[in-house]
């Protein structure tokens, strides 16, 4: 056991797997997508390019739903600055934006850009981006950032990372495990703990520098703090029965939490630096997967307390518990978007399982996927796209679905299935 | 006298079990006249106590021989430590009968517990144990209650609903067989708990014919 630990520690530093690694398929975009032409960035360094920074830039918009990129094979010219750029070239092949680019490393990978708008034949933005020349492609992420944007006005969400859970299903035995962390577009995955015993609910501490989830290792659930930079990996509990949901508090403090260790799952609030607990919830019921409005002052949580799960939730001023949801036999897990207004959740109607998403202002539920085995809503720090866990065939894959329902993509497995998103807030570049 | 000694001495090197020593030191205790049954039964520790009898012993024996018994004395003694003998090798031998019958009856049990299966499956749902289930259980009920085995109750779901939701219906599943056991006299300390939830399905796929596999608590 002990030997087992040790390897999963190491796991941490471990860097491999393409079985791991999430493939992007579009379903479906907005009907009239902006078309977006992405001149190839030039290389100003020795040797290849180690990354085609305008591909990763093409990738993101594609994936968005909300743009279409012209095809390089159709681009009359491959310009780099501004001097270079005839706008009738781009007129041509009816681009309405062109993004150009150079790419330079030396101590620090530096890329600039400039997007132009081709009708009004002017710059639209102007920027550069610096970092570590290992994390390229992050920046060329964040250059989608920034040109999706001014596109869109609202601000991207690509230079962000997603956790999972891959399993490799073992009829024989038992399945295999991977928490694995990978960029926004599903690339460079890292697999952080792997092993014959389930892990779940992964989830990001707000400053998107430490995750927590839950690991059956020692053969029962205890909830693991990791720290992505250093790896160093600790248990914060270890109680009887159940240990689980762990959600950071929006300023990193406190971890909400699920035990059961007087009698039935209840949640509770561990305070991560002089580890007292404080019990929230004492019902009979099962109270569980506690998520936090952004502002810190209230939880969401399920309960069944009504006889049916549905959303409650706990406002920490006045340690009242009033009912969200109403509408449906079964809302349950919530997750809250940063405006602290749209809560994805899972919803059953006809038997169905479906991600939706309520209104906190409205009170207005909408369904927004028609497969029956949704869960593990998470939503992208801009608010814009809930990523969730979906079935297709035996296997658990990823969906993608705007909060609006207009875009949709899939995020399956190379191999296996993968399941329990996270999401990661923004992080500091 | 001799006679006496020489059944003495014969007996003490078949002192072996405390019960045929407790017999013994009441053997004892009725020729000197006096009654220690409080103690001797008190005496829990039976190497202590064996020490103890061989001191006691040594002195009755040197005792025994060098006093000035009578005939008739020496034949009752004799005839009596006979029928204790007797007594209880009558006792081992009901003893014995009684193991032999508590092992076999034990044997069946677990094996009927066995056959019975390890795997209890429940209805959508629910944590309620289906008269299918209660069978089988009460089967492990009667084989627990013969041994000191500790078990464990994993519980289980099917994949429908949410993942954290399931941990605590499997909870329920897993505490659902564990109180009936509890009910039923197992004693608590000796049954863990654990939930995984829609973790490790039996069967892959989807639909009813999968999710009922699914739904279970395994003992282990």
């Amino acid at each position: 056991m002990l030997m087992r630990n040790f390897f999963a520690v190491l796991m941490a530093v471990y860097v491999s797997c393409a079985s791991a690694e999430l493939q992007i398929e579009i379903n479906q975009g907005v009907e009239n997508p902006t078309p977006v032409a992405i001149v190839p960035f030039a290389w100003q360094g020795v040797g290849a390019a180690p990354e085609d920074v305008a591909q990763i830039i093409d990738s993101d918009l594609a994936r968005s739903g909300q743009f279409s990129p012209v095809s390089r094979r159709d681009m009359l010219s491959f310009p780099s600055r501004e001097s270079e750029l005839f706008f009738r070239d781009w007129r041509a092949i009816s681009a309405e934006y062109v993004l150009i680019g150079r790419v330079s490393v030396g101590t620090q990978a530096r890329v600039d850009f400039q997007l132009f708008d081709v009708t009004r034949q002017t710059a639209v933005e102007t920027g550069t981006v610096t970092g570590p020349v290992s994390e390229l492609r992050m920046l060329a992420h964040r250059v989608s950032d920034q040109v999706y944007e001014t596109l869109s006005g609202i601000p991207g969400a690509f230079a962000t990372r997603l956790l999972y859970v891959s399993v490799t299903r073992n009829p024989q035995g038992k399945d295999f495990y991977r928490l694995t962390l990978a960029d926004s577009d599903g690339r460079r995955p890292i697999v952080l703990l792997e092993g014959r015993d389930p892990i779940l609910s992964p989830t990001w501490s707000p400053d998107g520098r430490e995750i927590a989830y839950v690991s059956f290792e020692t053969s029962r659930p205890a909830i693991y703090r990791q720290n992505l930079l250093t790896g160093q990996r600790e248990q914060l509990t270890n109680f009887k029965g159940l240990n689980n949901s762990p959600a950071w508090s929006p300023d990193g403090n406190t971890m909400a939490l699920v035990l059961s260790k007087d009698g039935n799952p209840d949640i509770y609030l561990l305070n991560l630096s002089s580890r007292s607990l404080t019990r929230l919830t004492r019902h009979f019921a099962i109270d569980t997967e506690p998520t936090w409005m952004p502002d810190g002052k209230s939880l969401l949580f399920t309960s069944d307390r009504g006889g049916r799960p549905q959303i409650y939730r706990y406002d920490l001023r006045t340690n009242k518990i009033d009912r969200v949801t109403f509408e449906g036999p079964y809302n349950a897990r919530a997750r809250v978007a940063q405006d602290g207004r749209n809560v994805a959740l899972v919803h059953q109607r006809d038997g169905r399982y479906h991600i939706a998403v309520f209104d906190l202002v409205t009170d207005r539920l909408t369904v927004l996927t028609e497969t029956s085995l949704d869960e593990s809503p998470s939503i992208a720090p801009n608010g814009s796209i809930v990523l969730y866990a979906t079935k297709r065939g035996e296997e658990s894959i990823l969906g993608a679905v705007a909060v609006d329902g207009g875009v949709r993509f899939s995020l399956p497995s190379r191999e296996g299935s993968v399941q329990e998103p996270a999401w990661s807030p923004y992080v500091t570049p | 006298m001799v006679a006496l000694c020489d059944t003495l001495s014969f007996y003490a090197i078949f002192l072996r079990r405390a019960e045929e020593n407790r017999v013994f030191m009441r053997y004892i205790m009725r020729i000197w006249g006096t009654t220690h049954r409080g103690k001797v039964s008190t005496m829990k520790n039976v190497s202590l106590y064996a020490k103890w009898l061989g001191l006691v012993f040594a002195a009755l024996i040197l005792a025994a021989c060098s006093g000035n018994d009578t005939k008739e004395q020496e034949a009752a003694a004799a005839a009596a430590a006979e029928q204790a003998a007797q007594e209880a090798a009558a006792q081992e031998a009901a003893q014995e009968r009684a193991q032999a019958e508590a092992a076999a009856n034990q044997r069946e049990a677990e094996a009927e517990a066995a056959a019975m299966g390890t795997v209890f499956y429940f209805g959508f749902d629910s944590s309620s144990l289906t008269d299918e289930a209660r069978t089988q259980v009460d089967a492990h009920i009667a084989a627990l209650l013969g041994n000191n085995d500790s078990i464990r109750l994993e519980g289980h779901t099917d994949e429908r609903g949410t993942r954290e939701y399931n941990l605590a219906l499997g909870e329920r599943r897993a505490n659902a067989v564990r109180d009936y056991m509890v009910a039923n006299g197992v004693p608590s300390y000796r049954i863990e708990t654990v939930s995984y939830g829609e973790e490790n399905p039996v069967a892959y796929g989807s639909g009813e014919s999968n999710w009922q596999q699914n739904r279970r608590v395994e003992l282990k």
